[in-house]
């Protein structure tokens, strides 16, 4: 089967070309995150077939994008589950109860943290830069502060 | 109570701060005009005069790195804007982005007029998601209104400004492994000398400033070097904003005057307003969870980059964090050290292998683990990777190993006695209280 739909075809095609624009002519490798963040987001992960197709539009080899790829906590090179939960736990977020956040999304979504199931992958993260708001997690891109258990439980009572 | 002017939280809270319309309407782009009617090396002066210094970490004199920019280089010059804002108590670039991103896009028209650069990229840390739009919005509308492109303001100084967001990856904060995102390649820092003025982005002189950096410079421009200097100190003009996060009544973003105190910040009853009941700071991070730690009686310290830095301390980001006399500071400093573990790009042997190594041991501590000398073991690894004191000593290639090591320094040195009693009782004394008065979480 073939990665992209015709219709994905044409949004990859068109948005890569409009990242290079930005770039000298004779520097496409730079646009490497950007790239693999416009196949993400048709994609929903970075998919092998796709990360040639990136490379090949940026004339670098697929080992080149794999690096990358695998260095960067965004972008996943599994697939991932519908939502992934990120937590963040590092120091003024633990001073205002991330740990208890954490600890009852693990046992609300039946998993500990670095697991995934088919709907969710739940992950500790580092800080956010929330730590005035705190605590906070991401569901996707999606953030979301000064978190109650109750307000947790609102917000995934509203992911279908 | 603390007075200040407000140079970069001045439009915040008003209905739209962020549209070009209403940052116009308080004579935003003005000072840009009047850049482009002077010379760039007129421009760069005044902010040198300005005393202005950088609000990423280091505290670097803005002038000064714009003026290493060789000028006879026939290769294109560049801006990187540092949006990365991942170190730990650090959150106060994403508010300039939402509220007033205009104030962060004239500066940068103004500081690549001065430096003669015609491309600049601002990076944001990939979790920015709302700023990034925001950002991204405002660019459309600078570009619409002919501010940025072929033409800025109808001269004959060409810019554009592209946007580009990271993927999650503290180390990016570093301004050469920036520079390396910015190519496309993992964030591995660079080795320097050369440093990004002369030697940056493809190869080309570069130079890298933080978002409240920039955002600092159109006042600077409008109201003249000697209005912005006298604001500071000798030799830091300006105001500053401060993160406040932990232990306290109210954290927030607060713009403050340089000599503002840590027991201001905390106690002023338009900033902190003070401990809850019963409660007071036990030890508070000054400047991002990088920055040595300091203890309660030290608080009567300016947050401001030279009285820090007599103590061998630093400004660092801003970032002020406050634990109060319940909280568990073997617990904290785990916390601390795991993160810079997670973070290491794993180039440099010391910080690659020593930062799981403290995080290993410290975990031991808390869990009751410990042993005679483990303690020491501790501060030989730290040593390992950075000594300290002074600051700046590192064995590695970027100051993340600088960074890891000296809250280890600190913690330990100054609240030994925490340690070995987590060590003497065999249990961490705080049970399952570790966090401190808000620990159990809001309700
Ligand atoms: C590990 C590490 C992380 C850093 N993270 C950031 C960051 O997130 N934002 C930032 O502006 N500077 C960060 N810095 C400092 C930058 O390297 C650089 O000094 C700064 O962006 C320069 O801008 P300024 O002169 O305007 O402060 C970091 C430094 C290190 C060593
Ligand atoms: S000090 Fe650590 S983060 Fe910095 S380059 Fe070396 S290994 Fe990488
Ligand atoms: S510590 Fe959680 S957002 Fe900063």
């Amino acid at each position: 089967m073939a990665l992209f739909t015709p219709e994905e075809q044409k949004r990859f095609d068109a948005g890569i070309a409009e990242i290079l624009t930005h770039y000298p002519a004779d520097r496409k490798s730079a646009a490497m995150l950007p790239a693999l963040r416009l196949l993400q987001s048709i994609k929903g992960w970075l998919p092998p077939e796709g990360m040639e197709s990136v490379a090949s539009k940026l004339e670098v080899t697929k080992e080149r994008a794999y690096e990358v790829a695998t260095f960067y906590v965004m972008f996943h090179t599994e697939k991932p589950g519908r939502y992934t939960v990120d937590v963040c736990t590092n120091l003024s977020c633990s001073l205002w109860g991330a740990e208890k956040v954490l600890s009852h999304l693990e046992k609300k979504l039946g998993l500990k943290a670095g697991e995934r199931n088919e709907k969710f992958l739940l992950r500790e993260t580092e800080c956010l830069a929330s730590c005035g708001t705190a605590p906070c997690l991401q569901v996707n891109e999606e953030h979301h502060e000064n978190l109650s258990l109750a307000k947790v439980d609102e917000i995934f009572s509203r992911l279908s | 109570m603390i007075q200040v002017e407000k140079v970069i939280t001045k439009n915040w809270g008003k209905p739209n701060s962020h549209t070009l319309a209403e940052y116009k309407r308080g004579g935003g782009y003005g000072a840009l005009e009047k850049a482009l009617k002077m010379t760039p090396a007129q421009v760069t002066d005044e902010v040198k005069r300005s005393n202005l210094r950088g609000r990423g970490g280091a505290g670097f004199p803005t002038g000064l790195k714009w003026s290493f920019v060789p000028k006879d280089n026939p290769k294109p010059k560049y801006l990187a804007v540092n949006g990365d804002e991942s170190e730990p108590g650090t959150f106060k670039d994403r508010y300039i982005l939402e509220n007033d991103p205009h104030m962060m896009l004239e500066g940068i028209a103004i500081a690549c007029y001065a430096l003669d650069a015609h491309q600049c990229y601002v990076y944001l840390r990939g979790e920015f998601k709302k700023q990034a739009e925001v950002t991204e919005a405002a660019i459309q509308e600078a570009y619409r209104a002919g501010i940025f492109g072929k033409k800025v303001l109808g001269t004959d100084f060409q810019l554009d400004v592209y946007l580009v967001r990271g993927a999650g990856a503290y180390i990016c904060g570093e301004e050469t492994a920036l520079i390396e995102s910015l190519e496309g390649k993992k964030g591995w820092p660079r080795l320097k000398p050369p440093f990004p003025a002369v030697v940056g982005l493809f190869g080309a002189p570069t130079v890298v400033n933080n978002v409240e950096t920039l955002a600092n410079v159109p006042a600077i421009i409008a109201n003249g070097a000697e209005w912005f200097s006298k604001m500071g100190t000798d030799k830091s003009g300006g105001t500053r904003l401060i993160c406040l996060s932990g232990t306290v009544n109210r954290p927030g973003v607060y713009e403050v005057p340089m000599h503002c105190t840590f027991n201001q910040l905390i106690y002023d009853e338009t900033l902190g307003q003070g401990m809850p009941a019963g409660r007071k700071p036990k030890a508070v991070i000054p400047g991002g969870s990088s920055a040595p730690v300091m203890t309660a009686d030290e608080l009567d310290t300016a947050m401001e980059f030279e009285a820090l830095k007599a103590k061998q301390n630093m400004a660092g980001s801003g970032g002020v964090i406050v634990m109060d006399d319940q909280t568990c500071l073997v617990r904290s400093l785990w916390r601390v050290a795991r993160f810079y573990a997670e973070e290491s790009c794993g180039q440099c042997t010391p910080c690659r292998e020593g930062t799981p190594w403290q995080t290993r041991i410290l975990r031991k501590i808390e869990e009751g683990r410990g042993v005679k000398g483990d303690v020491e073991l501790l501060l030989k690894v730290a040593s390992s990777i950075a000594p300290y004191p002074p600051i700046g000593l590192g064995n590695t290639i970027c100051a993340l190993g600088d960074a890891a090591a000296l809250p280890v320094h600190s913690f330990v040195t100054k609240f030994r006695a925490e340690f070995d009693a987590h060590i003497d009782q065999k249990r961490c004394p705080y049970g399952d209280h570790p966090w401190g008065h808000f620990g159990g979480g809001r309700s």
